[in-house]
């Protein structure tokens, strides 16, 4: 099957801070991955790994140094390219929810549909209240975010995302910034998407998790792939001497 | 216990007021300040000029503060933004705040109100009200634009990020979710400000409008009275104090939505 996404040997470097002429600091080296559609791709490694960086690259939030991001066949890390057209059809939640407080819920859900999607007030209304639904949060439609608990507040990120109905779905750390009894009802939201066929990415630190619903689990060190393979693989019989490490620590 | 403090609280504060209100009114030149500041004749004479010239005043303000808002909110956004295309612009504005702040208000009020119709170029116009707005719209915007800035740079860069990522192009995520939270968060400072240019509308007594500072002069130097100048503070007050209440009122309310308190 022919990937949705795919990066090939994608480098990104920051330049260097401070005096002198120290060469920039590299956080992706070399990076490769092909995703096809309802492919689920987890990304492990410790802290400072490059997992964010790497999500942040893919819809373009961040500038690349070199390498090529094909996603649907279209080459999106050609300068040329708008990433607004790129962002219509990728959806990202991020680790600290980063709802508007300024909007209800359901303003939060209708603003991207409205200005990007340019749908219909009443069909963006009415999307986003099936999703508010069935994910449970009916009632909070008219709620600010502030007023509600940080897991409810990310899984009102999560139907943000979906409510523009994208075709790839980056997660960064969605319930790293969460207390542990909230963690099980965003990842039900996220398993009900796997299941149902979407193609998601998603950098995380629930192991367990990773090896319930990744198709591919890839393992970064230092700004690498270092290890790529099925969970059973990874989480089984690893290859490098660093997963084992990093695995003995946090399982 | 606690009513207890209170009544005592209430007490001491009632005592140091009378005690204030005391040494003024057994000054030895309290019956001179009363009969210059506060006679009772000159109250009623004046009070129609004064209550003319003040309406001077509310319409000057009430022309000047949308403007100032308008144009506060284009030379902050223009500020922050990226776009090459803008870049005179932002240079421009830079220029504008630095110089505007800079000189004090009556100097601008002063050069803008004489140096305007002295150049004799059509389009500029020769009224004196709309010379008087213009200057103080002027001065004030450049305030009001590093309130309105520092509003937008104490918003989250993460805000930006999900905007963009859903699709949002930066000047839609400026005018729909960055700006709206820097006013929000510059309400404080933007209430002072917005006071401010309500009392400065009285330095425009310097060009000749007829507002209610100059009214109280007139009769001052006509009567040798200064009561209508207390006249004058009366209706600067009584427009401060409740624009200040209300949006207090406004801002309190807004944020128990937000929070869902």
């Amino acid at each position: 099957m022919s990937a949705l996404l795919e990066v090939d040997r994608l480098r990104k470097a920051y330049p260097s801070t401070g005096s002198g002429r120290r060469a920039d600091r590299v956080v992706l080296h070399d990076i490769s991955l092909a995703v096809a559609p309802h492919d689920v791709v987890c990304l492990i490694g410790s802290s400072g790994s490059g997992k964010s960086t790497l999500l942040r690259c893919l819809n373009l939030l961040e500038e690349i140094q070199d390498g090529v991001i094909t996603f649907d066949g279209r080459e999106i890390s050609d300068p040329r390219v708008d990433p607004r057209a790129v962002r219509r059809d990728i959806g990202m939640v991020f680790q600290a929810y980063n709802l508007f407080p300024h909007l209800s819920v359901l303003a939060n859900c209708t603003l991207a549909q409205a200005l990007v999607h340019k749908a219909p007030k009443r069909v963006a209304r009415s999307r986003a209240l099936e999703l508010l639904e069935r994910f449970g949060l009916a009632d909070k439609a008219s709620a600010y975010p502030d007023a509600l608990s940080g897991g409810q507040q990310q899984r009102v990120a999560l139907v943000r995302a979906l409510c523009t109905r994208p075709r790839l779905l980056l997660l960064d750390e969605i319930t790293a910034a969460l207390d542990p009894e909230l963690v099980g009802e965003v990842l039900e939201i996220v398993r009900a998407e796997a299941e149902a066929g979407m193609t998601m990415i998603l950098a995380t630190h629930e192991m367990a998790f990773a090896r319930e619903v990744a198709t591919t689990v890839c393992f970064l060190d230092k700004g690498r792939i270092l290890e790529q393979g099925t969970p059973e693989q990874i989480f089984g019989d690893p290859r490098e001497q660093r997963t084992r490490e990093f695995l003995a620590r946090v399982l | 216990m606690r009513v207890r403090r209170a009544v005592l609280a209430t007490i001491v504060t009632v005592v140091v007021l009378g005690a204030v209100l005391a040494i003024f009114l057994t000054s030895p030149g309290w019956t001179a300040f009363r009969t210059y500041f506060l006679s009772k004749s000159d109250f009623t004479g004046s009070f129609k000029s004064v209550s003319r010239g003040f309406w001077m005043n509310i319409r000057i303000f009430l022309v000047a503060e949308p403007c100032v808002l308008v144009l506060a909110s284009l030379v902050a956004v223009c500020r922050q933004s990226r776009s090459p295309w803008l870049a005179p612009l932002r240079l421009v504005a830079v220029v504008y705040t630095d110089l505007l702040r800079g000189v004090p208000s009556l100097l601008v009020i002063v050069l803008i109100g004489v140096g305007g119709p002295a150049l004799q170029v059509t389009g500029i116009p020769t009224s004196l009200f709309w010379l008087a707005t213009i200057a103080l719209t002027l001065c004030y915007g450049a305030y009001v634009a590093e309130v309105l800035r520092a509003g937008i740079l104490s918003v989250h860069p993460t805000q930006w990020s999900s905007a963009e990522a859903l699709g949002l192009s930066r000047t839609q995520a400026m005018w729909r979710v960055v700006f709206p939270q820097a006013v929000r968060r510059a309400v404080p400072p933007l209430m002072n400000d917005l006071v401010s240019l309500q009392k400065d509308t009285a330095l425009i007594s310097v060009l000749g409008v007829w507002e209610a500072m100059r009214a109280a002069s007139d009769w001052q130097g006509y009567h040798f009275n200064g009561t209508p100048l207390f006249v004058a503070a009366m209706y600067f007050l009584i427009v401060a104090v409740p624009l200040t209440r209300l949006t207090d009122w406004l801002m309190l309310r807004q944020i128990r939505r937000e929070q869902g308190r």
